[in-house]
């Protein structure tokens, strides 16, 4: 049994914040997206966050640092974007490989910093920006911009760079189509059997708005037994939603399985300017009910949280037991 | 109920969840989603009309099933497309794709392309032990892994289980292996152990039902967690046109079922009584069936089952009522009947009501051939009925032609002027006929040049007759080259003139990948008359025909990309690694069956011996009734037309045989042979060596499966084993065409298309029937065979007969060789086109292989190096090669 199944069973995990926020405070500008290495790159970097995993290596890492100095168990790599789908709008496929393990990398030298307590290195998967479920053509809904062998591709490629980059875990996220998380966990089951490895997978879909949908159009219920095929160590939402907005599809999901649930809402909904401005203490209350409340194992924030949240939330945590689970079936 | 202590449910999704509990009913799997059970489905999807396709997946959720079953085994879809395409489409209708899903295929592409599709998890129907048990792992591991539950067939290596002991055997097998080896959810697995037909009068099926019922209480009580399903209809299939029988039986036999343990099925509600209404003495009568309480249960349940039978109605009093209608009702009748006995009269009758006569065709035919094409269209009559019309529209037509000549008012307007042809080289014309018939019935003008046309005749004959659209047509797949010659000669000539493709050996693809990019104008694939019209009226509206030009332009763009991006995909191995593969024959063992005769000798056949070897399917097929004889005549939607058109044809079959309007003749050889290098196949006649070239799979398999060549089922030249090959040509064609043009004359194109479906059918019965004295008698390897027609057609024989231009050996230039063994043009008359079709169409050749090992196989797409290595051992360039196996190149 790995080490983070045994922590889990001990407490309540917490994850980090969000990292494209915080990379937004350095103000980087297109030279400094580019760094020395693509100054004569011939196409606009600005916007590329997974590459400054590579560019301004040292402004992530500090990222890293100021999560788990705030008592984050587990950070996630700054890979969102990071398949060749993803990083065909910046004409950068080629690099794919190197930014999962750059990014990968980096994460573990900060983890590698921190003694007190095992610090784990989650290996951020992304959606992609295409679905695979969905035609983007409405007057065409048999087309579908990318298969699932396309994606299964793409992922396999992800996911050996972040494993040889040195992460303990995967985690799947903001799904908002299952079949692309399928053709992702189809990709990590490959690369489990050939490299004849373990390791353990967190699985985290993403409800879109108040119908209790994916975006896709899966019930919560209809989401976990698509998923649930294949060997998880969580699953669980993130991003759209607040804490409080999120909280009943947590309890559904919190029914139906036995496994581990993690949770990592938004800071609230964005405000007027796109802006997320639920304060520390009000997202540390909501994250208190959920743990009265019995719901997740592990906790952590999503779009518009920093530091400061996850040190509330990591506080709040210490104060609970993990969640026990009682499911039938 | 039967239930071990099982804490795991199954749980299946669609949108919405579908948890299968201890409490749960019994579940309702939608049936009518499937191309092998429903000829409304198969109708649709072949013509890609999915937008009602989906209504008829909507029926059916709405209609209270809980999955929808979804097939697209028919030979002639792409299964993947068809799948891929239909299940996309479901998934952007939720009303559909709430419930889950489940992917029929017996085909491991088709059920591998269905599961990329879909979000949620479904269920695979289904994997079996049939072809081992590594095949049986490898593909429940990938079931597992893209997430989906499994039925599983109580069928192995030695066959379908039809016993009590063989169905838990093999159920107790597959489950240790899926549990035990794949690690496989044991609650996902769903057996399937078999539901066949009780009261067949066989003594053997005596117990099918009872077995049934015992294996399924002993999988539910013995197999933790697993699942059982089953076709229920099956069941029933001795009472088939007994509705009333059926439903009572189908009802009873899930009661039971469901006693002991069954939890879904694919089951119609529309064939399902209420249990508790079933008349009691006829559930008396099917009880005794299913749980085999009598030994005369069979015959007592006959016996009452005639009394439920619907009575047939006499018809002398509709006939005379129809004749006291007005002239265009009646006028209408007989074109929509397809009488002809009034016909002269009614038009009579109607000319004299007229001022000029053409108004008699513009108005009157024209308002019944309306009627007709309305029909047709929606699914209400069918093509042998359409072209009955039409051979009353001739007549009628013919009548009135000596009047407007006289009064010299001119033509009639046509709808547009249609050149048809089948290509050089190629004599194949039923489908091409059919066409031209249902456009002629549309008020098209046909030019017909018939078969064999060179491309400068149809140019010259399009621009001369400034024809709006050209028909071409082809069988054998050197015609897809003449097409696409034709196509870039017209471009050449920078003529706008629309093209129809169509016959048996086009696709959509080829159309697409191949002739479409050649031709500036439109280029359009129409594979079934009845979407012939449609097509044809879209090309020459004026308001919408740049529109429809366009759309097509852009949809084999997008087919065409879709096809190119697809077969990168597939991965293929070198020629060296496929040989490497082959299919592996322990020749140690192996002791060929000296053949009683060698050498080669002409047979002669009464044509009255060969009508019980006639495989009637592919008959109803040309005129595009689908489903198998004899099921489909009493089929629900084509029975009766298709039983209409079974009468006509015995009919003539036997004046056929009466007046001998063919001759049968055939010559076969037998030769000692030997495999030589791998792939080649070297035949010893009195005459010196030949060669027959065979070509291998290269295509990458399954593990364990081999790469084939024909080659494989010859002992190979270093075993130091004398071993022998045989081939064949027969014919029945001589007569054929002379018979349809008198029928053409006397304007009956029904007859004239009967007569060379039959002349077809007869010369592959020929073929079946000469196998057999050859596995029998003349070679004798399986002289102690004895088999139906029914296990014919099915191929359970020993040995094969696969024929050049089929899928194990598509190359036609092995005929030439073939021809040469024989000397088959001077003994028996039947000759080789340049395109290699052979004349009289209706004949068929092949080789003999003996080997017990040996079976059909499809060659598949083979790569650049063994072209190659095939080009120099047929010494010929690689261009040449590379036309002749055009559609086996991977691109």
């Amino acid at each position: 049994m790995s080490k983070i199944q045994d922590e889990l069973k001990k407490r309540i995990l917490v994850l980090d914040g969000a990292m494209g926020t915080m990379l937004q405070r350095n103000k980087f500008e297109e030279e400094d997206f580019r760094g020395q290495r693509f100054k004569d790159f011939p196409y606009l970097l600005k916007g590329n966050n997974d590459l400054l995993s590579i560019t301004q290596p040292e402004a992530v890492k500090a990222v890293h640092r100021a999560y788990f100095q705030a008592g984050a168990d587990i950070v996630e790599t700054n890979t969102f974007s990071g398949t060749t789908i993803g990083m065909a709008d910046y004409h950068m496929e080629d690099l794919v490989y190197e930014l999962n393990y750059q990014s990968a990398k980096i994460a573990r030298e900060v983890a590698d910093e921190f003694t007190d307590k095992p610090r784990f290195v989650a290996g951020s998967i992304g959606p992609t920006n295409r679905t695979a479920s969905m035609s983007p053509d409405v007057n065409d809904p048999g087309f579908r911009a990318i298969t699932f062998d396309q994606l299964k591709i793409a992922y396999k490629q992800q996911v050996e760079a972040l494993i040889d980059g040195g992460c303990d875990l995967l985690l799947v996220e903001t799904i908002f189509d299952t079949l692309n998380a399928k053709a992702a966990l189809f990709a990590i089951e490959e690369v489990k059997e050939e490299r004849k490895i373990d390791i353990p997978v967190m699985v985290s879909g993403t409800i879109t708005d108040a119908s209790g949908r994916t975006l896709s159009g899966q019930t919560v219920e209809a989401f976990l037994i698509s998923i649930e095929h294949i060997p998880l160590l969580s699953v669980g939402f993130n991003c759209a939603l607040g804490a409080d907005q999120l909280k009943p599809y947590l309890k559904r999901l919190s029914q139906n399985t036995s496994l581990n649930i993690s949770a990592h809402p938004n800071a609230g909904l964005p405000n007027a300017f796109g802006q997320y401005d639920q304060t520390p203490e009000e997202m540390q209350q909501l994250i208190r009910e959920y743990l009265q409340e019995n719901l997740v194992n592990i906790i952590g924030g999503c779009c518009g949280t920093t530091p400061e949240h996850i040190k509330l939330i990591a506080e709040v945590a210490k104060e609970f037991k993990p969640r026990t689970i009682e499911v039938e079936a | 109920m039967a239930e071990v202590d099982c804490k795991k449910y199954l749980k299946l999704s669609g949108l919405e969840p579908l948890i299968v509990t201890p409490e749960s009913n019994f579940i309702n799997v939608g049936e009518r989603t499937n191309v092998t059970g429903s000829r409304k489905f198969l109708r649709l999807i072949k013509e890609e009309k999915y937008d009602e396709a989906l209504d008829i997946a909507r029926a059916q959720v709405e209609g209270g099933a809980q999955i929808i079953d979804v097939n697209m085994d028919e030979g002639m879809l792409d299964g993947v497309y068809a799948m891929t395409k239909f299940l996309n489409l479901i998934a952007a209708e939720p009303d559909i794709a709430r419930v889950p899903v489940m992917i029929d295929s017996s085909k491991w592409e088709i059920i591998e392309a269905g599961l990329k599709v879909i979000q949620g998890k479904g269920v695979v129907n289904s994997i079996s032990l049939k072809e081992g048990e590594e095949t049986f792992i490898h593909h429940a591991k990938l079931i597992k892994r893209y997430g989906a539950a499994v039925i599983v067939m109580a069928f192995d290596e030695k066959g379908q289980a039809d016993t009590y002991e063989r169905r838990i055997e093999i159920c107790k097998r597959s489950y240790d292996i899926l549990v035990e080896k794949v690690g496989f959810p044991a609650e996902d697995i769903i057996f399937d152990p078999n539901i066949f037909p009780v009261a067949t009068g066989m003594e053997e099926h005596r117990r099918n039902a009872l077995d049934f019922f015992l294996a399924t209480k002993w999988i539910r009580e013995n197999l933790s967690c697993a699942h059982v399903s089953g076709g229920v209809s099956n069941v029933s299939f001795s009472f088939r046109g007994n509705d009333k029988v059926r439903e009572a039986m189908h009802s009873a036999f899930l009661y039971h079922a469901i006693q002991h343990g069954m939890t879904m099925g694919i089951v119609n509600p529309e064939m399902l009584e209420i249990y508790d209404e079933i008349d009691p003495v006829l559930l008396e009568h099917v009880e005794d069936v299913l749980l085999d309480r009598r030994d005369d249960a069979t015959e007592r349940l006959l016996d009452l089952a005639e009394s439920y039978k619907s009575e047939t109605k006499s018809t002398e009093k509709a006939i005379a009522e129809w004749r006291n209608s007005s002239v265009q009702e009646r006028l209408t009748y007989s074109l929509v009947k397809g009488i002809d006995e009034f016909i002269e009269i009614d038009v009579e009758e109607a000319r004299q009501q007229v001022d000029k006569p053409i108004e008699v065709i513009e108005n009157h035919l024209m308002n019944g051939m309306n009627v007709v094409g309305d029909l047709f269209g929606s699914g209400k009559m069918f093509l042998p009925q359409v072209v009955k019309s039409a051979r009353v529209m001739k007549k009628a037509v013919a009548y009135l032609l000596p009047y407007i000549e006289a009064s010299k008012d001119g033509k009639s307007s046509s709808a547009g002027k249609v050149l048809m042809a089948t290509v050089k080289g190629d004599v194949h014309d039923i489908g091409k006929n059919i066409v031209s018939v249902v456009l002629a019935c549309n008020n098209f003008e046909i030019i017909d040049l018939g078969v064999m046309v060179p491309p400068e005749k149809i140019i010259e004959t399009a621009v001369k007759e400034n024809v709006d659209v050209i028909g071409l047509s082809g069988l054998i797949t050197p015609s897809l080259d003449e097409m696409v010659y034709l196509a870039k000669e017209l471009e050449k000539l920078n003529i706008k003139i629309p093209i129809m493709i169509g016959g048996a050996t086009t696709s959509r693809a080829h159309t697409a990948v191949k002739i479409a990019p050649e031709y500036q104008s439109t280029v359009v694939h129409v594979n079934d008359a009845s979407r012939a019209v449609t097509v044809a009226s879209n090309l020459l509206q004026p308001e919408m025909k740049s529109k429809y030009a366009s759309d097509l332009k852009d949809e084999y763009a997008k087919l065409r990309e879709g096809y190119l991006n697809r077969s990168r995909e597939k991965n293929y191995l070198s020629i060296e690694e496929a040989r490497k593969n082959k299919f592996k024959i322990d020749w140690g063992t192996y002791q060929p069956s000296m053949p009683h005769f060698i050498g080669s000798k002409t047979v002669y056949v009464e044509l009255s011996d060969l009508v019980p070897y006639i495989d009637w399917t592919p008959f109803f097929q040309s005129w595009e009734l689908y489903g198998k004889y004899p099921a489909i005549l009493t089929d629900e939607v084509v029975g009766e037309q298709a039983t209409n058109l079974f009468e006509d044809a015995q009919k003539m079959l036997a004046t056929i045989i009466d007046e001998k309007w063919f001759v049968a003749k055939g010559i076969l050889g037998i030769f000692p042979a030997n495999s030589v290098n791998d792939d080649d196949i070297e035949v010893v006649t009195s005459g010196g060596v030949d060669k027959f070239l065979s070509l291998r799979q290269q295509s990458q398999k399954t593990v364990g499966a081999p790469n084939i060549a024909l080659a494989d089922f010859i002992a190979p030249k270093d075993s130091n084993i004398q071993d022998y090959i045989g081939c064949f040509c027969v014919t029945t064609g001589f007569g054929v065409d002379e018979k349809a043009k008198e029928f053409e004359k006397q304007l009956d194109d029904y007859n004239s298309i009967l007569v060379k479906a039959l002349g077809d059918r007869l010369a592959e019965a020929f073929a079946e029937y000469l196998h057999e004295k050859v596995r029998k008698e003349i070679w004798g390897y399986a002289s102690d065979e004895n088999l139906s027609n029914e296990d014919l057609i099915k191929e359970s024989y020993k040995g094969i007969r696969p024929a050049p231009g089929y899928p194990a050996c598509p190359d036609h230039l092995e005929k030439p060789t073939i021809w040469k063994l024989l000397n088959i043009e001077q003994e028996i008359g039947v000759k080789l086109t340049e395109s290699m079709a052979m004349w009289p169409a209706a004949s068929v050749s092949g080789y003999y292989f003996a080997n017990p090992q040996s079976k059909y196989f499809g060659l598949g797409k083979i790569q650049k190096d063994q072209l190659a290595d095939y080009a120099q051992r047929r010494n010929i360039s690689i261009e040449q090669a590379e036309k002749w196996l055009a559609p086996n190149l991977a691109d």
